[in-house]
């Protein structure tokens, strides 16, 4: 069972795969999503994905190793399971692997034989997906693992809105989630990408992500997880190809006590005229967070900054900033900023002057804090986030 | 007695640390009456204010009464809610939180009040922009003001308000000052200016360096504070004219000669 681990255990590789199980039943198809217990309904909405489907293009949802419910409501867009899309498809040889290859670690290898389904969209191009497609992965059995591989594509000139949420169901305590992201921005394209996690908190995840932009084209990712996570890790990279090429990645994490998250976000610059920006927020009330960042200037002239903040308000919590500058030519503009505190005292008391209490002015300020101003985000995800950013259990802190 | 006083502080002493940064203050303010406090830098000023707000950070001994309770044990929030507001000479930067926001988490009053203010202050543009980031000088101290206008104090703080601010601002900041102290009031059906001036209970307490917004606000009582101690109270406007023709080094010449020679009177 582990043999992936016995073959060459990888840095933060060290998980005991052998704990978890590789096969489960199927799950029958379901035509309405609205259709879900309440309290799956209500997981799914804390996770950006609304099973109404109001003001969203398409839906796609899938449960264990099951993609239950698929549909697209809008003819510039396909969603379905990458399983699907390779058989229609021909294998997708052009793009499967071609980013994140299988070899890569022990996740890689395991997201290639084991692959369970994943999402596959694709806006067409020219198209306006205005309103996003959302995409659920959706454990519901404890000690299960599941093994996804996407594959997201913006055709040229195309403007692609993406919510994804990844959710354990109440009951389910600790789980395995494997996830390989191939991202494609052609010409003149724009994905906008929003993932928020909602995981049990014993559950162990290895997202695998990378992009690809091409001449003109812009990726905004926004990486949200405001509960906790035994262990979670990943580094997603974007290489920034063609002329004028754009990246951000934004990022908001809370670790509760339990939780360990190393996360980071690398941006390789290649084209002329290319930015990137890498932005994230920590909040720590005991868990453990490395926050890393890392952009590399391969082209002179390009611009890139990245910025970490992190609040640290527990003496048992750390957060280990490591942010790298990486340049290979002269004439590069690549900066970065970070912090790490606590909360500042005078803020406190400027907001209690003004009668909020010390508990109030404190989550206030947290609240404040973790919501990134994210500039290009449409505005009901913007409204999505703002929500959730408020809902954030402040209390404990 | 006390309840006279909106507020009255007895011989309070406050260190930070070992240092006795105000040795035996005393003070008592009237209810509709405003107080302004001068004195050279270093002298205490914003120790003191810091104090009756309730800050951490300093050892307080002494008493504080407000509207008749004491005050000294509260923590800052109650104070704030029985009836104290405060404007900062340098407020904090609240990231992530607008400036709507936060009032609308502390406003007492409602309707359309902020809108109004926001308008008079211009301040419209700014209640989407998050709490002090990137405001100028002037731009803090009217956001200050519009805060403590919808907060609705009883005794209000205020530290420095015209410092950092241009001689356009100090009007318009003179003028809300005195909407918060309650002394501009709209003509009204039911009242007659005069009862409305009657019964105008706010208080205020100014410490000022330079002394230019008593070109805009009434005061009633004047301090020069020294070494962290009152060392003189008179009429506000001849103690300025005082400051201005000769500067502190004066009140040193008489605040030295009293010291040496028998034990100050005060009032």
């Amino acid at each position: 069972m582990s043999k992936e681990k016995k073959d060459k255990p990888q840095p933060a590789g060290d998980l005991d795969l052998t704990i978890y199980r590789e096969e489960t039943k199927e799950h029958p198809l379901l035509d309405d999503l609205s259709k879900l217990s309440p309290e799956d309904r209500r997981i799914l909405l804390m996770t950006g994905v609304d099973p109404s489907g109001k003001e969203r293009s398409g839906s796609f949802f899938q449960k264990d190793h099951s993609v239950i419910h698929c549909r697209t409501d809008f003819d510039g867009a396909e969603i379905m399971s990458t399983t699907t899309a390779r058989e229609k498809y021909d294998g997708l040889t052009e793009y499967w692997g071609k980013l994140v290859p299988a070899d890569k670690d022990v996740y890689t290898r395991r997201a290639e034989e084991h692959q369970e389904h994943g999402y596959y969209i694709r806006s067409l191009p020219g198209a306006d997906v205005h309103y996003p497609l959302q995409a659920c992965l959706y454990l519901t059995e404890d000690k299960l693992a599941q093994d996804v591989h996407n594959i997201v594509i913006a055709e040229e000139a195309s403007n692609l809105n993406i919510i994804t949420g990844c959710a354990t169901a109440p009951g389910v305590r600790s789980g395995l989630h494997v996830g390989v992201s191939e991202f494609f921005v052609k010409k003149g394209a724009t994905i906008s990408f929003t993932m928020i996690h909602n995981w049990a908190e014993e559950m162990a995840v290895r997202p695998r992500s990378a992009v690809i932009v091409e001449e003109g084209g812009t990726f905004i990712s926004n990486y949200i997880c405001l509960v906790p996570a035994k262990d979670l890790q990943m580094y997603p990279a974007a290489t920034l190809k063609g002329k004028g090429a754009v990246a951000t990645f934004n990022s908001v994490l809370l670790a509760k006590p339990g939780s360990f998250m190393d996360v980071g976000s690398r941006i390789i610059l290649q084209g002329e005229g290319c930015r990137g920006e890498v932005i994230s927020r920590v909040v720590s009330t005991g868990g453990t967070v490395i926050a890393r960042g890392h952009l590399v200037g391969e082209y002179p002239g390009i611009r890139a900054h990245l910025e970490c903040k992190g609040l640290l308000l527990s003496d048992k919590g750390r957060i280990h900033a490591i942010p790298e500058l990486e340049g290979t030519t002269s004439d590069l503009e690549m900066s970065h900023e970070a912090a790490v505190g606590k909360i500042a005292q005078e803020e406190v008391e400027y907001l209690m002057a003004r009668g909020l209490s010390e508990q109030e002015a404190t989550a206030l300020i947290i609240k404040g804090f973790l919501s990134l101003d994210i500039v290009g985000l449409p505005a009901d995800l913007k409204k999505e986030l703002e929500r959730m950013i408020e809902e954030t259990d402040t209390e404990a802190m | 007695m006390l309840d006279e006083f909106q507020l009255a502080v007895k011989d309070l002493h406050v260190s930070i640390g070992k240092k006795e940064i105000l040795k035996g203050v005393n003070l008592q303010i009237k209810k509709g009456e405003v107080h302004a406090i001068f004195g050279p830098n270093g002298s205490g000023k914003t120790t003191l204010l810091n104090a009756l707000m309730g800050f951490e950070g300093y050892t307080v001994k002494g008493e504080i009464f407000f509207d008749g309770k004491d005050i000294s044990h509260l923590p800052i929030n109650e104070r704030a809610r029985l009836g104290i507001g405060i404007s900062f000479q340098r407020p904090p930067v609240i990231r992530g939180v607008k400036l709507q926001r936060l009032i609308e988490t502390s406003a007492k009053k409602n309707g359309n009040a902020l809108e109004k203010y926001a308008k008079g202050l211009n301040l419209v543009d700014f209640l989407e922009r998050e709490v002090n980031v990137g405001f100028s000088g002037g731009e803090i101290k009217r956001a200050e003001l519009l805060q403590l206008i919808l907060q609705d104090p009883d005794l209000v703080l205020l530290d420095e308000p015209e410092s950092g601010v241009d001689l356009e601002n100090i009007a318009l900041i003179g003028e809300y000052t005195n909407y918060l102290l309650g002394k501009i009031r709209e003509p009204n059906q039911d009242k007659t200016m005069k009862e409305l001036h009657r019964e105008r209970k706010k208080s205020g307490l100014i410490i000022t360096h330079t002394g230019y917004i008593l070109d805009y606000v009434d005061v009633d009582v004047g301090y020069i504070l020294m070494q962290g101690q009152i060392a003189c109270k008179a009429n506000p406007r001849d103690m300025l004219h005082t400051i201005r023709e000769c500067g502190f080094g004066e009140c040193f010449r008489c605040f030295r000669e009293e010291e040496t020679s028998v034990k100050r009177k005060k009032g």
